[in-house]
């Protein structure tokens, strides 16, 4: 130590005289700021461009101002209102001076689609009393009855107290099929109305099941590629990465040519006599086609890191139990299986969890009971416009997945993961 | 310093752009419909204003235009839409205002509003067509081919796959008219739970056997892959096939339901006043005539009618007879009911998804 010398009380100290201690804390200090300055831009973009909009989103799914913020009076009396008694003259008043108020904003249409939401058939009534509010006069309850009978419909105003809560778990009751009622309770909706419970367990069951047919699939191709002289492992894995390059589209496209009922595969079951010309298998735009399509998809994300951890595996382990008298079996189940497992909870954990938000192939090779509950999401995000609803089911989407994760991690462990 | 020359070079490019041509984005469905807008509309427009016309697809529905004007980044001017969005989009607020009094009169000299088919003109939309949901056959491969709506539904008489639209928006229609119902009962009938139980009841009939399709363009391809038997479809897409790809496909018109497509433009389009402008030029009676030449959608304008021609590749076939509003092929037309959909859709959608999933 050359610059350093030491100060009276035996502390080390720096050419200038500050403590070496010190000294060293500020360059430490110094050095992370600096890796935490490199990662800064990363950061943000994440906080910015993925953790900020998903909150936003998750939040539309318990909240929606729309009825509350351009129907203020009503709403006030509505919060006061017991939801069994008969509405008040004074319910009727605040009623016609928001529609004369929604009129002239031209907002009356995401009221009416609020409330129609609610209530089928509320849309219209908005909308034509709306066009009559103005010249209304008291008493308004008559009037408004006067407008349309529908106002005299108790139930009409249980849609519109539903409708008047901005902060409300109607969405998140709607994603797992149940209603939400205006006197605060909930009931399951009607035997022809409910999806969203079956779509999420079929969800589960797709994503459960293309995950154990790429393990199946992927792992003797994992462990052939591992083992084999770097060659020919070499265009083996090329094989497996080629498809990985291609279009997600041209994959799937690639498949519709195959499967479809005048498709390759059918033609060859029609030549070898397996199916007749007139009674062909349906093999897409049903389960099996969103089974098969997703499998060959995701096979690349399980037989990489498979790949990558059986490569570590040294061959003398396996050498040495079976020069100790193990059968093959033996050698394999008990030496080298659980060494692979790191890669088979990678691959497995990859694989479910890019299934479980499949979104395109379900869309064009899933038919009716091949699509899955990114689809419905799809659906009320471009479709039924019905963003609060899309997002309460993607809110309880990805509670079922962290939910699984915190299963994963409990029961195998996410150290015991490796990618590489 | 810097912020202002950035402001200054940002006004001046916006001075510039202003004076030069003007360049809008009109956004359509696609394929040989937008085609046809293309050779009738935005061609003529932009050799007559020296504008630019930018064309882009889309697959309906107003997801796009509600993101754009709640994002306060509009980057469409003009699109061509179904009635009930046209309403919807209008009573949400997400549409401009069009003034009738910039539709110029009819050839014949008929003024706008009353050479409009009646009622169509609304407070944000001025329409051009009216086209149709029909179903069509292979008629190389059914010889004696079907004729009503029943036939559609029935399997045995005619068997093979069926093709529908995924959706309850015309299927529960024709359902209801297969099932018996007259084509002015319909939306009463289904204005009731009854009513929809049977029409859900009647599509049981052939849920089996149906394959679901969602833009237009995939009908035609079914039929020609010999996928289905019989599908429904937008009359425009099988008359394409027929007339330009010399398909062997027939139309059935019995109980076909009809709607119209307007153009709209969404709030705070940046080249509002040039979309208006197109607006005006492109629903006159010769360019509706037009494009009637290039698709068999009916023009909006009574005036044109009489000025539709033959098949722009074939003028030994006739537009006319192709038309929905043709006579022959009108008589149990069942007219889309905007209003009926607008209070029912999102109930209706619900239950068909999950009788979907079933």
């Amino acid at each position: 130590m050359t610059d350093a010398t030491t100060d009276t009380n035996g502390m080390a100290l720096a050419a200038d005289g500050t403590p070496l201690k010190k000294r060293l804390g500020q360059a430490l200090f110094r050095s992370k700021m600096r890796a935490l300055g490199l990662a800064t831009p990363l950061l943000l973009l994440i906080f910015f461009c993925f953790l900020v909009p998903i909150i936003i989103f998750l939040i539309r799914g318990v909240h929606n101002d729309t009825f509350e913020v351009h129907m203020p009076a009503v709403s006030v009396e509505l919060a006061q209102w017991d939801t069994t008694s008969e509405p008040t003259e004074a319910m009727y008043a605040a009623l016609a001076a928001d529609l004369v108020l929604a009129k002239e904003t031209k907002t009356i249409g995401k009221v009416a689609s609020r409330v129609n939401r609610e209530l089928s058939g509320t849309r219209s009534l908005f909308t034509k009393s709306a066009r009559k509010a103005k010249k209304l006069e008291a008493p308004y309850k008559d009037a408004l009855i006067g407008v349309s009978k529908k106002w005299a419909d108790i139930e009409v105003w249980k849609a519109l107290k539903v409708s008047a809560k901005s902060w409300t778990p109607a969405y998140l009751a709607s994603a797992v099929d149940l209603k939400y009622n205006a006197d605060g309770s909930f009931e399951r909706k009607s035997e022809e109305r409910r999806i969203h419970l079956q779509l999420f367990v079929r969800t589960l069951e797709i994503s459960v099941i293309v995950t154990v047919m790429g393990l199946l699939l992927g792992y003797p191709v994992a462990f052939l590629l591992s083992t084999l002289p770097a060659r020919t492992s070499n265009l083996l894995l090329i094989l497996v990465l080629l498809p990985f390059w291609t279009s997600l589209l041209v994959r799937t496209t690639a498949w519709i040519a195959m499967l479809q009922s005048q498709g390759v595969l059918n033609d060859l079951f029609v030549i070898f006599g397996l199916a007749t010309d007139e009674d062909r298998f349906s093999l897409i735009y049903n389960k099996t086609g969103t089974l098969i399509a997703m499998t060959h998809i995701l096979l690349p994300f399980m037989i990489l890191p498979l790949y990558s951890v059986m490569k570590t595996i040294p061959p003398t382990y396996v050498r040495a139990a079976k020069s100790m008298g193990a059968t093959d079996w033996t050698a394999f189940w008990r030496v080298y299986f659980p060494q692979s497992i790191p890669g088979i909870g990678a691959g497995g954990i990859l694989v479910f969890i890019l299934a479980i938000s499949f979104y395109i192939t379900p869309a064009l090779v899933g038919g009716e009971d091949g699509t899955m509950i990114s689809n419905f999401i799809d659906f009320h995000m471009r479709k039924s416009l019905n963003w609060s609803l899309a997002a309460a089911m993607g809110g309880v989407l990805l509670t079922i997945v962290l939910f699984l994760y915190y299963i994963y991690d409990k029961v195998v462990g996410i150290d015991n993961m490796k990618l590489g | 310093m810097i912020k202002s020359l950035l402001l200054g070079a940002a006004a001046g490019a916006i001075v510039a752009s202003s004076a030069m041509a003007a360049e809008i984005t009109v956004v359509s469905w696609g394929g040989a419909y937008t085609k046809s807008q293309i050779e009738a509309y935005h061609k003529p427009w932009m050799a007559k204003t020296g504008n630019k016309v930018i064309s882009e697809d889309y697959s309906g529905g107003l997801a796009e235009v509600k993101s754009q004007v709640e994002a306060g980044n509009v980057t469409w001017d003009l699109i061509d839409v179904e009635l009930s969005d046209a309403i919807r989009g209008c009573d949400e607020g997400l549409l401009e205002t069009i003034d009738p009094s910039i539709l110029p009169a009819g050839a014949d000299g008929t003024a706008a509003m009353d050479d409009f088919i009646s009622g169509s003109i609304t407070e944000c939309a001025i329409p051009t067509i009216v086209w149709s949901t029909i179903f069509a056959y292979d008629t190389s491969k059914i010889a004696d081919g079907p004729t009503t709506i029943g036939d559609f539904f029935d399997t045995s008489k005619f068997p093979g796959k069926r093709g529908m639209r995924k959706g309850p928006k015309s299927n529960l229609e024709m359902a209801l008219a297969a099932d018996g119902v007259a084509a002015a009962d319909i939306y009463d009938v289904l204005g009731t739970p009854e009513g929809v139980d049977r029409a859900f009841a009647k599509l049981d009939t052939i849920k089996a056997d149906t394959v679901w399709w969602e833009a237009g363009a995939q009908p035609p391809q079914l039929l020609a892959d010999g996928e289905v038997a019989m599908t429904t479809a937008y009359n425009g897409r099988i008359f394409n096939a027929v007339a330009a790809e010399d398909k062997p496909f027939g139309i059935v018109w019995d109980s076909q339901v009809f709607d119209l497509d307007l153009w709209v433009i969404p709030k705070g389009a940046p080249n509002k006043e040039a979309a208006m402008d197109f607006v005006a030029f492109s629903t006159a009676t010769e360019q509706l005539a037009a494009q009637a030449s290039y698709i068999s959608y009916g023009p909006a304008r009574k005036s044109s009618s009489s000025l539709v021609g033959s098949y722009h590749t074939k003028p030994d076939l006739a537009m006319g007879p192709q038309m929905p509003t043709a006579p022959e092929n009108f008589a149990t037309a069942i007219q889309n009911d905007f209003e009926f959909w607008a209070d029912n859709q999102d109930e209706l959608n619900e239950r068909f998804n999950a009788w979907l999933a079933q």
